[in-house]
């Protein structure tokens, strides 16, 4: 049954249709047109399709959008300031932490996430985080690099 | 996956109620095995019952013996908080990823009763209680066989009530791709003596009574030493053997029985 739900998307407030068996991340991708969050396996696995559901890093592929209805979703697209990067973004760009970019936007959204319980992680602790978010092109060496320095840039005290 | 109507239920009666009155209804935990069924259309539910809105199942309280955990409690909550079983916390620490201990549950998790899931060696190995809407039920009669348990019908588990251990600690062999245990040994010192319980090797969690009886005379690992445990009816697939999976299971135990004591 088709139905129309609302949540907060990036700080909007956003409705749509969908059906109760719609994925949030195809919601996103397709009925909001928010195509920066990507699904790669679609089995849960990969961590393309990674948002913040009330700040938490979820798989979107593993939500369905109605249980999402009512709530806080920030995606890829709603973490730089106008043209200013998000520091962790710009430490990718420099790290250079992106190949072929498709598991970047899952990788920032999931290391967001770790900073957040951790503002100072450790190279282990943060391949250790990583564990759910996966890189075709194997580039994790400067991924990791990438979340290292953003940690550092966004430290307390810093910018 | 398949068409269904959608619920949210707003407190633990309306939940059951609901399952109650829909025809082939099932519950929505944190969904991270469900929605992957229901996308490999390996289940048709008429109705789904979210219950991730019920607040009452999201309590947890501690006192000097016993911990009790409600069923909606994300497995990421459960490895941050700080309470009388560091075991319990390092088991739900190791549960899949980060993103999926975000949203899978301890009440989705046994309910679903996966023979390869942690928390039930953590419930049997501590001698747990389940709680539901309608009874208790002591962990060592919950899990029944694979993806069994005792639960009836739309009977929905709203807490677990953990004995604090002298000692414990969980060991697990996890599968590389999936954090899945191959397998996985929970060994406690508990009030009521020691347990050991095993999960990922058989159909279900079980317990080696030889192991409990050796380490009632000694609690170390050399005391699990000499105890083989039979690969009869162990699990056996592309990722383990069962004659592999009975080996890991005395590597397992002897390891957990050293962080015990760490």
């Amino acid at each position: 049954m088709t139905i129309t739900i609302s949540m907060t998307v990036n700080g909007e407030e956003r409705s749509g249709l969908c059906e109760e068996r719609t994925l949030l991340v195809t919601f996103l991708r397709e009925t909001l047109r928010l195509t920066g969050t990507h699904v790669g396996c679609d089995t849960s696995q990969c961590g393309a399709c990674v948002v913040h559901l009330d700040g938490d890093s979820v798989k979107a592929c593993t939500l369905l959008a109605v249980q999402a209805a009512g709530r806080d979703v920030t995606t890829i697209e709603g973490i730089a300031d106008g043209d200013t990067l998000h520091p962790m973004q710009q430490a990718f760009h420099e790290n250079h932490g992106l190949q072929c970019g498709f598991c970047t936007p899952g990788m920032i959204m999931s290391a967001l996430d770790l900073l957040k319980h951790n503002n100072s992680p450790t190279e282990r602790e943060i391949r250790e985080h990583l564990e759910g978010n996966f890189c075709r092109c194997t580039g994790y060496h400067n991924i990791v690099r990438s979340i290292a320095a953003a940690a550092d840039m966004m430290a307390p005290g810093k910018a | 996956m398949y068409a269904f109507r959608y619920h949210r239920a707003g407190s633990i009666d309306e939940a059951v109620r609901l399952h109650g009155n829909c025809e082939d209804p099932g519950y929505l935990a944190g969904g991270h095995t469900l929605l992957p069924t229901l996308k490999m259309r390996l289940a048709q539910p008429s109705d789904l019952i979210d219950l991730g809105a019920i607040d009452a199942l999201k309590h947890t309280s501690a006192d000097t013996d016993t911990l009790t955990i409600g069923a909606g409690v994300r497995h990421n909550d459960v490895a941050r908080m700080t309470h009388p079983i560091p075991a319990l916390a390092g088991l739900a620490g190791e549960i899949g990823d980060f993103q999926v201990r975000n949203r899978g549950t301890l009440g989705g998790s046994i309910a679903n009763a996966d023979p390869a899931a942690d928390y039930p060696a953590a419930l049997v190995g501590l001698g747990a209680t389940i709680l539901t809407d309608r009874r208790q039920i002591a962990a060592d009669d919950f899990f029944v066989d694979l993806f069994e348990t005792a639960l009836e019908q739309g009977e929905l588990v709203t807490s677990v009530a953990f004995p604090a251990p002298r000692r414990a600690a969980y060991m697990k062999f996890p599968n590389p791709a999936s954090r899945y245990a191959i397998v996985g040994v929970f060994v406690a010192w508990t009030a009521s003596g020691m347990r050991v319980a095993v999960t990922g090797a058989g159909a279900s969690v079980f317990r080696v009574a030889d192991m409990e009886e050796a380490l009632a005379r000694d609690f170390s690992p050399e005391a699990l030493a000499d105890i083989q445990v039979s690969e009869d009816g162990l699990n056996s697939d592309i990722h383990a053997t069962s004659d592999y999976r009975a080996h890991l299971v005395s590597v397992m135990a002897r390891r957990a029985v050293a962080i015990a004591n760490a």
